[in-house]
């Protein structure tokens, strides 16, 4: 065996029962339909970016062409393609978000992480990145960091919560102020004294 | 406004737990065994009494969607597929749909799909809602143990289920043609059509793309009754509404209110108010990137409905209120949204591909005034040759933030192109 040669992905067992549970999901002979959970699947497995080789192995696993796979996977901006570091910090930076300070924010995770935009620390612990439009306007600025969203950021909330990440503490996702969810900040406008059973 | 007892969406907030026992406590699950043995022709008949109009941005009557439906099959099973690829900036609303009442969701699956034949729903819902899929998952599972889904869904007689399928980030997977070509494991780019997907849609089945809220409210508007629904908001625009109220306003946050509502009283009432109040409003977006933004003096009187936005040049949307005061840089809030639809422009049509890049490009150079006012022109002429000229309306959206922006400030990017010609001079 040369050195160059790379160590063979396949399924953990876990995820291969995962990967045959998306499979089920779709009719008989539309398995090509999991090739989106399947690469988020093996890019959680792989510490958070996917390779050639993994886009070949679900190339093999779902019986589809791999060009099909890479194009899937370079289509969505949710492969990466490089490695990632532990949290993946995505500043939303569109309009809604802008309008609340986003440019803070950014400013604010560079600083504290001293990196630029679509820099990993040297660490490897953070990865910094600016998206498109996160789906959470109403609680702008918000910044998600792997799979969880934070909300009403401030510059000072946003160094604060790297801090924590940092040294490895739990942060808490969702508003990062006083507020429930979505509902207004200044206390609920609506459904404040709702009652199932009076609905009934 | 909108009484407590109207309004659908009773746990918008999270206030309660969204798990089924607690949902059914809100009435979601009520008699839907009684709701399906009504019939498909009455469940759609009263969907287009009710008025619903498409809540994901088109206001297509949904009612009349359903409708589309083969009645017999030719051999090839029929699909309902949820569009919860919630992207539109400015839109936030079936985010909390889901997190926080899901089964009105999944209940709105089983009828909805009774109604049209499916065999299936598929929730699509974009990759980044991860903790929203959970929900989602988990409340699905729950309605099987309770056998609301699967074989002899409710008793009904009728096998139904409902998955979810989590996108990966691409806005375009919001349009229902690439969203179909997604959830069959491929990039998101638009088909042509015809053929529509009520006849050739996922898998070449029959298939019909709905939004997550006009799903949702579905249960609701059959147990209450269609002229309910029809009662709330004004001929053509009935019912109600989740809004979502972001930017420049004192309390940003999402409400379900009645169509029509003034958008002063809306922002007034639920949002706190304009930072700085009312008459520090310089304009507002009122429904989502895509429609086109207007100046205070239209917001002052405007109501949120399809029609009476549509009087003003703009639309409804999808109902996302973005509010700017006057502290804002209005080329500049434009100009971001062209570099979005340039990042999410999926490439499939020239127009599209190259002219999204392009005016966000020029738009950049309007921020700092490096241009020539003739530039304005030419912008806005390609702003029509980039309109209805591609395949899916991403072209249009791109388009019409820009061509709102001139209708209503070009004396603003005018003002801006003298000013850095002055500073050039000296």
């Amino acid at each position: 065996m040369s050195e160059t040669a790379i160590t063979a992905f396949s399924w953990s067992e876990e995820n291969e029962k995962k990967a045959q549970y998306h499979i089920a999901k779709y009719p008989e002979g539309r398995q090509q339909s999991a090739v989106m959970p399947l690469l988020d699947i093996a890019q959680r497995q792989n510490g958070g970016h996917v390779t050639i080789e993994i886009m070949e192995y679900i190339a093999d696993y779902l019986d589809m062409p791999a060009i099909k796979v890479q194009e899937v996977a370079t289509f969505y901006t949710m492969y990466n393609h490089k490695p990632v570091g532990k949290h993946h910090v995505q500043v939303c930076g569109t309009t809604p978000c802008w309008l609340r300070g986003s440019d803070d924010i950014m400013s604010a995770c560079k600083k504290r992480l001293g990196i630029s935009k679509g820099e990993t620390t040297e660490d490897g612990m953070f990865t910094l990145s600016e998206v498109e439009c996160a789906g959470a306007c109403v609680n702008a600025p918000a910044v998600a960091i792997n799979d969880d969203y934070f909300e009403d950021l401030t510059p000072e909330t946003m160094t604060a919560l790297l801090d924590k990440l940092a040294k490895g503490e739990d942060v808490k996702p969702g508003p990062q102020i006083d507020r429930q969810t979505s509902g207004p900040a200044g206390g609920l406008t609506t459904l404040k004294d709702f009652d199932a059973k009076e609905a009934e | 406004m909108l009484a407590d007892k109207d309004r659908i969406f009773t746990n918008l907030y999270g206030t309660q737990d969204w798990g089924i026992d607690a949902a059914m406590k809100r009435g979601d699950w009520d008699g839907t065994k009684e709701l399906l043995g009504k019939g498909k022709d009455w469940i759609i008949s009263e969907m287009k009494e009710s008025g619903l109009r498409g809540r994901g941005g088109a206001g297509f009557p949904t009612g009349l969607k359903w409708s589309f439906m083969p009645k017999e099959t030719d051999g090839r099973p029929s699909y309902l597929v949820v569009n919860a690829d919630e992207g539109e900036p400015g839109t936030c609303k079936d985010r909390d749909l889901m997190r926080h009442d899901p089964h009105k969701l999944i209940e709105g699956c089983l009828i909805a799909g009774f109604a049209m034949n499916a065999v299936a729903a598929y929730i699509y819902i974009r990759g980044e809602f991860y903790r929203e899929a959970e929900v989602l998952d988990a409340a699905i599972d729950e309605a099987r143990a309770k056998g609301f889904l699967g074989k002899n869904a409710c008793g009904s007689g009728y096998d139904f289920d409902v998955f979810v399928h989590r996108g990966a980030g691409a806005y375009i997977c919001g349009e229902e043609t690439a969203l179909i070509e997604s959830l069959e494991g491929k990039k998101g780019q638009p088909r042509l059509k015809p053929p529509f997907p009520a006849n050739v849609g996922v898998w070449g089945c029959p298939t019909t793309v709905n939004n997550v809220e006009s799903i949702a409210v579905a249960p609701t508007i059959l147990r209450r009754g269609a002229s309910w629904f029809s009662g709330l908001g004004r001929p053509n625009n009935t019912g109600t509404k989740v809004f979502c109220i972001s930017g420049h306003v004192n309390n940003p946050c999402n409400v379900e209110e009645e169509m029509g509502i003034p958008l002063k009283e809306l922002i007034e009432k639920h949002a706190g108010g304009v930072r700085g109040g009312w008459d520090n409003l310089l304009a507002v977006i009122p429904g989502g990137s895509s429609v086109p933004v207007l100046p205070k003096e239209i917001c002052d009187t405007i109501l949120m409905d399809f029609d009476s936005l549509r009087d003003v040049q703009s639309g409804l949307g999808t109902a996302a209120v973005i509010v700017m005061d006057k502290s804002t840089d209005i080329v500049k809030a434009i100009a971001r949204l062209s570099e979005f639809y340039k990042h999410e422009s999926c490439g499939q049509c020239t127009p599209c591909r190259e002219g999204t890049g392009w005016m966000w490009r020029v738009m950049e150079r309007l921020v700092e005034g490096r241009a020539d006012k003739e530039e304005i022109d030419m912008l806005l002429d390609v702003t029509k040759q980039i309109e209805g000229h591609t395949i899916c309306a991403l072209g249009d959206a791109a388009a019409w933030p820009i061509q709102g922006l001139m209708r209503h400030f070009r004396h603003e990017v005018e003002a801006r192109i003298d000013s850095y010609h002055a500073k050039a001079a000296e």
